[in-house]
């Protein structure tokens, strides 16, 4: 039984080990809490340089969200993991409401965009918070599933469920980036836990026959983006200015880039957004490739550590937690950056930590402190049907 | 515990997430390859376009060459003119600042409403014009309440300025803005500098190329909506050149002065040795800013209506029907041909008759019999019928081209007219008739279809005066003296001038015109261009031109050359409707002959 002599260090108590609040902090890995810091602090000199040299409007206000979501981060990596599978069901619906309280909202208040519900120091989206619930919930589902639950196609039905209430809700908002994102979440979840291949070439194949239905309840702005992607030289001071102005940002950075604070393209205004989504084009303007490809690794080495925590776990809802929000990030850090370099359409996807905002901030921080919180109970044993 | 159930899963897990974490390595290297593909491969393509972005070119704007007469009195200049200035994202409140300024500066409902199109039309830091021509009290004015005025700022700009007024304003012409038209025809970029203005007449669009200078650039940075945030470098504009006419401002303001007791009228003074202007005036002028800011379409109407024409340059392109002044060529077509010889006499009887039809002289009993001499003293008809006739058409053609008639000048001036020679040829073309010899008097004494401009009319008497093929032109850039000699001789010349020398002499039309001076009497020829037929009844019910409403009244002429010993000068004077020649015209042209000789232009090269 590899598991016996894998928790030879509890060994003495038969199921859970309890840890003191003492050694649940010293359980927090430094390594993970340090890469997080660097990647606040990059965010940091990167709201600065969009302001010019400025701590406002931007950067002050970044640092201070930091400071705030970091001590959050490190109280949520307290928190039991029992616990928060327990609440994982909760929070999932009390979201689910949220999300469709706002919309609803939204909708009769005739207040369209607004999306958000404001909570002082930041608006918080339903959607972007949606995530971390989805990955709760199916964390949750999935925890009680055997390999031979999971071939059986009618053990999947709740859980797809649990995906496409939310995405459908989302893309109705309309947000198509983030309607994607879970939809992604949802697929890699399903993936890791042993869901068939062939099952997911199925869903593809339907997905892709639905495609000319989907392209007929796009809003006309959605369907330029896509066309816009495809040919961007066809609009260049349209929809196409962003992606091409990002571009020469890009690529006039060169390999060690403008130097901080002397980036012509972002400092002058060509860049649009400068301060959100397009921030990675700003800061490899400035500190050119290398500066870019260090930003990258920065985060792939988070990536990397949320993956080994998963794989680490001892309890199933652990290391799905772990795993699918270290997917989660690496989604977002992709999708953004990607996109600032013309390889995908323009969504609204920000760069975690660094694209000033303060719910996707909220979200990736949330999402760090239950990694941190799986690291920490990575040896809490919890039976299937039992928490 | 249902652990061993656990262990399968953790494997599936595991063995999952090493594929999608290889998925990630992938996309990695992709992002990886992208970046390389960018920022390291392409560098110097988006580096260029990120200059291309960052830099723009700034014309700036040359001033305008000045216009000089031959002393280098100014014609035309430019002055400083102070305008006011918004800048409407400087200001909290566009309103309010407006209504301090009007304590200052008062601005009509007009001004308000053009102030705010602009405001609404251009970016907020782009300047908009609240009102220029500012005298400096309002200039010191604002310059002190500047605290109170936000976004007011006044800039100093050029204006051009025409010391001669209207005198000048036709042979000048004048600046205004760039039209569509003008951007299709001209690809110079400084055309659509805001407020850049360009010769539309006269002298300002003969030389608009010269006098416009050359545009400088500034490379400046700019932000993504233009906005500069510094100047690069910069390389200064070229004012455009000084251009020097053969102008005489003086004699020009005194033709000026002397059209204006008239109507309407033209007067042209110049060289006879080398083709100089000295002063080419059409009355009415108008005023000299009349083009700088939108014309009012009431006073549009009126100027477009005024049958006296201010708009139209009358001396070069007025056509007139040149009357008795025309005998000098026909005399010219009859001797240079030798159907007459400068012996010829005709006796006058007050008529004369081809074929069916009469034509009169203007004395009804006649003028007995006349050479040469005293048919131009006289300004007898019947003579010049006669010698119509015996010369012919062609002949009269020929000479008339020859005098410069029935072709432009070629004067540097834009709208200059051709005038018309009749001949064969020209109404077969226009009527797909004959010639019939019925025509060929009128055309004899000026009558009929001839027509010229006054340039041209002045031209042929400084041709008869120097036999020589001189030119008119009007700057002052490589004065010639040697021109062709015309293919009269001398001696038939001569009959022609001693006549106009006898039209200013006791007894002829134009006696008490000449000049008294010794030394600087003027010969020449006066005319009076029937605007209007009177019919056979009209005659017969004694309707005499004289008691016709002014614009059916006969156009008087006058055209002349002086010293008459030695001509210099040439000039040429038509008053439209205004009667007679001698008693109109002539005086006219006595006084700026005399004037030209006094102040002897041609002395100064």
């Amino acid at each position: 039984m590899s598991w016996i002599s894998a928790s030879s260090r509890t060994s003495h108590a038969f199921g859970t080990p309890e840890l003191s609040l003492a050694a649940k902090v010293w359980q927090i890995s430094r390594v993970f809490v340090v890469l997080v810091l660097a990647l606040g602090a990059v965010g940091v000199l990167g709201q600065y340089s969009a302001a010019n040299g400025h701590m406002e409007p931007w950067a002050g206000r970044h640092a201070l969200r930091f400071g705030v979501l970091f001590v959050g981060m490190i109280g949520i990596a307290l928190i039991d993991i029992r616990f928060l599978a327990r609440m994982a069901y909760p929070i999932y619906f009390a979201n689910l409401l949220l999300l469709a309280g706002v919309e609803a909202y939204g909708k009769i208040g005739g207040l369209g965009a607004q999306r958000w519900i404001n909570l002082g120091f930041v608006q918080l989206q339903p959607s972007e918070l949606m995530k971390i619930a989805l990955i709760l919930g199916l964390a949750r589902w999935f925890h009680d599933a055997t390999l031979e639950d999971v071939r059986r196609p009618t053990y999947l039905l709740a859980p797809l469920a649990m995906v496409l209430v939310p995405v459908g809700l989302v893309l109705a908002q309309p947000n198509l980036g983030t309607g994607l994102m879970l939809l992604m979440m949802g697929g890699a979840i399903f993936f890791l836990v042993g869901v068939r291949l062939w099952k997911f070439g199925l869903l593809i194949a339907c997905g892709v026959g639905a495609v000319p239905l989907v392209w007929r309840f796009m809003k006309d702005y959605q369907k330029r983006r896509v066309t816009t992607f495809l040919d961007p030289s066809t609009d260049p001071l349209g929809a196409g200015y962003h992606i091409t102005q990002s571009k020469i940002a890009l690529g006039s950075g060169g390999l060690w880039g403008k130097g901080f604070l002397l980036g012509s393209q972002s400092h002058l205004n060509f860049l649009p957004e400068k301060q959100t989504d397009f921030i990675f084009t700003l800061l490899c303007e400035e500190w050119g490739f290398w500066g870019g490809v260090s930003l990258l690794t920065l985060f792939a080495m988070v990536v990397a550590y949320g993956i080994f925590v998963g794989l680490r776990s001892r309890n199933q809802f652990g290391r799905i937690l772990a795993l699918g929000l270290s997917i989660n990030l690496f989604l977002y850090v992709f999708i953004n950056t990607a996109m600032v370099m013309g390889l995908i359409p323009v969504v609204g996807v920000p760069l975690p930590l660094i694209s000033f905002g303060g719910t996707s901030m909220m979200a990736v921080m949330i999402g760090f402190g239950l990694i941190l919180s799986v690291l920490v109970h990575r040896d809490s044993r919890m039976r299937n049907g039992e928490i | 515990m249902n652990l061993p159930a656990d262990l399968p899963r953790r494997r599936t897990l595991g063995r999952r997430a090493a594929m999608l974490g290889g998925l990630h390595v992938g996309m990695l290297g992709l992002l990886g390859a992208r970046m390389y593909q960018l920022q390291i491969r392409d560098r110097e393509r988006y580096q260029t376009l990120a200059d291309e972005n960052r830099i723009a070119i700034r014309l700036l704007a040359p001033s305008r060459g000045t216009i000089v007469d031959r002393y280098g009195t100014p014609l035309a200049h430019n002055e400083r003119n102070f305008r006011a200035l918004l800048v409407a994202e400087r200001t909290p409140s566009i309103d309010r600042t407006l209504a301090t300024l009007q304590t200052i500066v008062p601005l009509n409902d007009d001004d308000l409403q053009r102030i705010e199109r602009d405001v609404a039309r251009k970016r907020g830091f782009v300047p908009v014009l609240l009102r220029d021509n500012l005298p400096w009290e309002q200039v010191a004015a604002i310059e002190v309440h500047a605290p109170d005025l936000p976004g007011v700022t006044i800039e100093i700009g050029d204006v051009r300025a025409y010391p001669l007024g209207p005198a000048a304003s036709h042979l000048l012409g004048y600046v205004s803005a760039v039209t569509e038209a003008d951007l299709k025809a001209d690809r110079d970029p400084i055309l659509s500098l805001p407020g850049f203005k360009i010769g539309k007449n006269g002298v300002e669009r003969q030389h608009e190329q010269t006098l416009r200078g050359v545009a400088g650039t500034a490379q400046v940075e700019v932000n993504a909506v233009g906005r500069a945030v510094r100047e690069l470098a910069r390389d200064d504009a070229q004012a455009g050149p000084k251009l020097t006419l053969t102008l005489d401002a003086e004699l020009q303001k005194l033709a000026y002065e002397k059209l204006a007791p008239k109507r309407s009228g033209a007067a042209v003074v110049l060289d006879i040795h080398t083709g100089a202007i000295y002063a080419l005036a059409s009355y009415p002028g108008i005023a000299t800013d009349l083009f700088m800011r939108p014309i009012p379409q009431s006073v549009w109407t009126e100027l477009v209506q005024d049958p006296a024409t201010p708009l139209m340059n009358k001396a070069i392109t007025g056509v007139y029907a040149p009357g008795s002044t025309f005998k000098v060529a026909t005399a010219l077509a009859g001797l240079s041909t030798r159907k007459v010889e400068p012996d010829h006499t005709v006796n006058c009887a007050g008529h004369f008759t081809v074929g069916d039809h009469t034509f009169h002289c203007h004395l009804k009993g006649g003028h007995g019999r006349v050479g040469f001499a005293q048919a131009f003293a006289k300004s007898c008809n019947v003579f010049f019928y006669d010698v119509a006739t015996r010369a012919g058409i062609d002949a009269i053609y020929d000479a008339a081209s020859t005098l410069g008639l029935g072709q432009p000048s070629g004067v540097d001036l834009p709208h200059e007219s051709a005038g018309r020679v009749p001949n064969p040829a020209w109404k077969k073309k226009v009527s797909r008739d004959v010639w019939h010899p019925g025509e060929t008097p009128s055309v004899g004494i000026g009558q009929g279809d001839v027509r010229a401009n006054p340039l041209q009319l002045a031209l042929m008497v400084a041709r008869l005066a120097s036999g020589s093929a001189v030119s008119p032109h009007l700057t002052k850039t490589g004065v010639r003296n040697e021109w062709s000699r015309l293919p009269f001789e001398a001696r038939h010349l001569d009959v022609v001038k001693s006549g106009l020398e006898a039209v200013c002499s006791p007894g002829g039309t134009a006696a008490a015109a000449q000049i008294k001076e010794p030394g600087m009497q003027m010969a020449g020829k006066t005319g009076s261009a029937q605007f209007r037929r009177i019919t056979q009844e009209e005659r017969d019910e004694g309707v005499h031109s004289d008691d016709l409403d002014w614009d059916e009244a006969d156009h008087a002429l006058f055209v002349g050359y002086a010293p008459a010993n030695a001509p210099r000068y040439a000039c040429a004077v038509v008053i439209e409707h205004g009667g007679h020649g001698n008693t109109v015209a002539a005086p006219i042209a006595r006084d700026l002959l005399l004037e030209v000789q006094k102040r002897n232009p041609g002395a100064v090269v």
